[in-house]
């Protein structure tokens, strides 16, 4: 009985994430998602400070966070600074929200929890769901944002892709400087790094859980046998 | 007074205790509510909860002082205060999570409570002011966890907040004012959050503990009822005047607890290190977004442990126009539960000793209470429709409408099929 009820306790921790995730009726690609890979998060800092930072504000992430997935201090004012912007500074862009809405229609959105409001697979398939298409005021579509506002940055890198709409399949009719493995990697990683960023303590949380439950563990034995002690003349 | 044969130490403290006594009940206190308050000797599984929600109550006040140090109530700000909690602040995270995760084990601890008081009647004659206070304290905790909803200001937060004092507004004549006095704007605003801040730090948590001690008060005047559902007061032994069946609550419970304590911070642990969201029961996705006042979300559902009750305010059809009848059915459906220690005539209090009429009815409240919780935080086209012979409604809510009916139908018909049923004798003793 008090088996059966302890298994029925922790049925939901299996069965809610599924349903959860059953409810988009989009297909999304599966991100390649590892926040413990230093090296796809460092080339996603790059490629997201190269290309998204200009538009796209981080609004509660420090650059000096970013020692954490194994860059120095002088790496990250190296490399990743391009403002005048201290290491200890939020990262901040100089975009007027009102200019931007009248340059896009929409202002672009802050990236500090972008995956945990989206999800991770939203932001990978979305990256490579760009697509011509010339009724669009930036020439642009997406499969995953339908008339979205945000043109396709990283045009140079995928090439053009145009949409069949009968299957609703993308073809890459004009190659970029990247190969399409080489694109799906570099958007990985990005997804990665905003992954980091939407959780910086993640992977510290994930480590202590494992010292916390062991420690938990121990006091159960000791507080089972106390309480065995306790109650042995109790008929 | 001083003893040759105890340590200087020991009379010390001796002294120190009778001179605390001389002015303050302490030792009497500590007898009549530990060392010497009898507890029956059967408690099982079930009667776990009742320490774990006061264990959980303190951890909300104390992870709730620390996040008030941090959190700014302000429209502009509060949204970027709590990713600054989630980053900045040290432990931070942990202090939130703990606080996120708490909310809902709260909900989660207090319903495993309640189903423990109905399986076993423990509302029952002499324990219905118990009830009433713990039924009072529900009602209290609902208002601390909706009011606490807002202050994330995510779009969950805000849209939440705005669907549920709106249906104030449907209250005849005087609702559509007193929506506008509870928000103290035209719609949710700065306003809004400062004032649910206030409730939520300081007027509710100051009316739950004095609840709390209440509760208390009246459960150690009559003593814990137990799964036997017997008086264990009726039989005391001659001499010393101490029930038969009942132990010291300590050390006996206070260490039985602790066993359920260490269980329940590893359920509690779990969650916080490893699924702080809880697959978006425990936290939305949509709440790591801003509150925006021009963009409604496609989906809005409460947070799952209201979402029961939501599903009956969204069964219930409009009655001229009027959402009134939907609003009145919400309400109802938990004030109901104060009603049970005067619903239900039958001849036991435990489930042990009751016929099976009675559980086929309980089982069918658990399951509406499971199924509406459940079409709660779905949309209602998610089974899609009938045919146009049924006036193509929606599947859902249709069955939503049958639990609906079939959970006020487990009070309404109680005093008739709890006098109805066949029950089993009661031994004179307790059992395993």
């Amino acid at each position: 009985m008090k088996k059966a009820l302890f298994v029925l306790a922790l049925l939901p921790l299996l069965v809610l994430p599924q349903l959860a995730a059953a409810n988009e009726d989009m297909h999304l690609d599966k991100a390649p998602i590892d926040v413990s890979n230093h090296e796809s998060l460092q080339r996603g800092a790059r490629t997201f400070t190269n290309y998204c930072l200009n538009c796209h504000s981080v609004n509660y992430m420090r650059y000096n966070r970013l020692q954490e997935i194994g860059l120095t201090e002088q790496q990250i004012k190296d490399n990743l600074i391009f403002t005048g912007d201290k290491v200890g500074d939020l990262m901040k862009v100089a975009m007027n929200k009102k200019e931007a809405k009248t340059w896009f229609g929409v202002a672009p959105p802050d990236l500090s929890v972008e995956v945990r409001a989206r999800g991770a697979d939203w932001i990978y398939s979305y990256m490579r769901g760009f697509y011509r298409d010339s009724t669009r005021p930036t020439g642009w579509n997406n499969t995953v944002y339908d008339k979205v506002a945000m043109p396709h940055i990283m045009y140079e890198l995928q090439g053009e892709q145009t949409l069949n709409h009968e299957t609703h399949e993308l073809t890459l009719t004009k190659p970029g400087k990247l190969s399409v493995a080489e694109y799906d990697a570099l958007v990985g990683d990005l997804t990665n790094y905003l992954a980091f960023v939407s959780e910086p303590a993640k992977q510290q949380r994930n480590h202590m859980g494992w010292f916390v439950l062991l420690f938990l563990g121990v006091l159960l034995v000791l507080t089972y046998k106390l309480k065995k002690a306790y109650w042995k003349d109790i008929h | 007074m001083t003893d040759k044969n105890k340590s200087v130490l020991a009379n010390a403290l001796d002294n120190t205790v009778s001179w605390v006594d001389e002015r303050f009940p302490l030792t009497s206190n500590i007898k009549a509510h530990l060392t010497e308050y009898y507890a029956p000797k059967n408690f099982n599984f079930w009667y776990f909860f009742g320490s774990l929600a006061m264990l959980v109550l303190v951890l909300q006040i104390v992870t709730g002082i620390f996040l008030t140090m941090h959190y700014k109530p302000d429209a502009d700000l509060a949204f970027g205060s709590v990713e600054y909690i989630m980053r900045d602040v040290p432990w931070g995270w942990l202090i939130r999570y703990m606080h996120s995760t708490g909310a809902s084990m709260f909900f989660v601890v207090v319903y495993l409570h309640m189903f423990r008081g109905i399986i076993y009647s423990s509302y029952r004659n002499p324990r219905e002011l118990i009830w009433l206070f713990g039924v009072a304290i529900f009602l209290c905790l609902m208002g601390e966890a909706f009011f606490g909803y807002l202050l994330p200001w995510g779009q969950m937060s805000y849209w939440g907040a705005q669907v549920i004092v709106n249906l104030f507004s449907a209250i005849p004549f005087v609702g559509p004012d007193v929506s506008e006095w509870l928000r103290g704007d035209y719609l949710v605003s700065d306003a809004t959050l400062n004032r649910f801040f206030a409730f939520h730090v300081i007027a509710l948590p100051l009316v739950l503990l004095g609840l709390v001690v209440t509760h208390l008060i009246a459960l150690h005047e009559v003593g814990s009822n137990n799964p036997d559902g017997i008086e264990i007061k009726k039989l005391k032994d001659k001499k010393t005047g101490i029930p038969l069946d009942g132990i010291a609550f300590h050390p006996y419970y206070t260490v039985k607890d602790l066993v359920g304590v260490v269980v329940f911070l590893m359920v509690f642990s779990a969650i916080i290190f490893f699924a702080p969201e809880m697959g978006g029961y425990f936290l939305e996705a949509n709440n790591f977004v801003p509150a925006d006042a021009l963009k409604t979300p496609a989906h809005i559902a409460p947070v799952w442990y209201f979402t029961p009750y939501y599903s009956i305010l969204r069964a219930v059809p409009p009655v001229m126009n009027s959402q009134f009848p939907g609003v009145a059915a919400m309400g109802l459906s938990v004030m109901v539960f104060a009603l049970l220690p005067w619903l239900d005539k039958g001849a036991v209090k435990s489930i042990r000793y009751r016929g099976s009429l009675y559980k086929k009815w309980l089982a069918a409240f658990v399951v509406s209470f499971i199924v509406l919780g459940y079409l709660g935080t779905v949309p209602s086209n998610i089974w899609g429709q009938f045919g146009s012979m049924l006036g193509n409604a929606d599947r859902a809510t249709v069955v939503a409408r049958v639990f609906t009916v079939i959970y006020f139908a487990f009070f309404i018909l109680m005093p008739w099929y709890t006098k109805k049923d066949k029950t089993l004798p009661v031994p004179e003793r307790v059992t395993g």
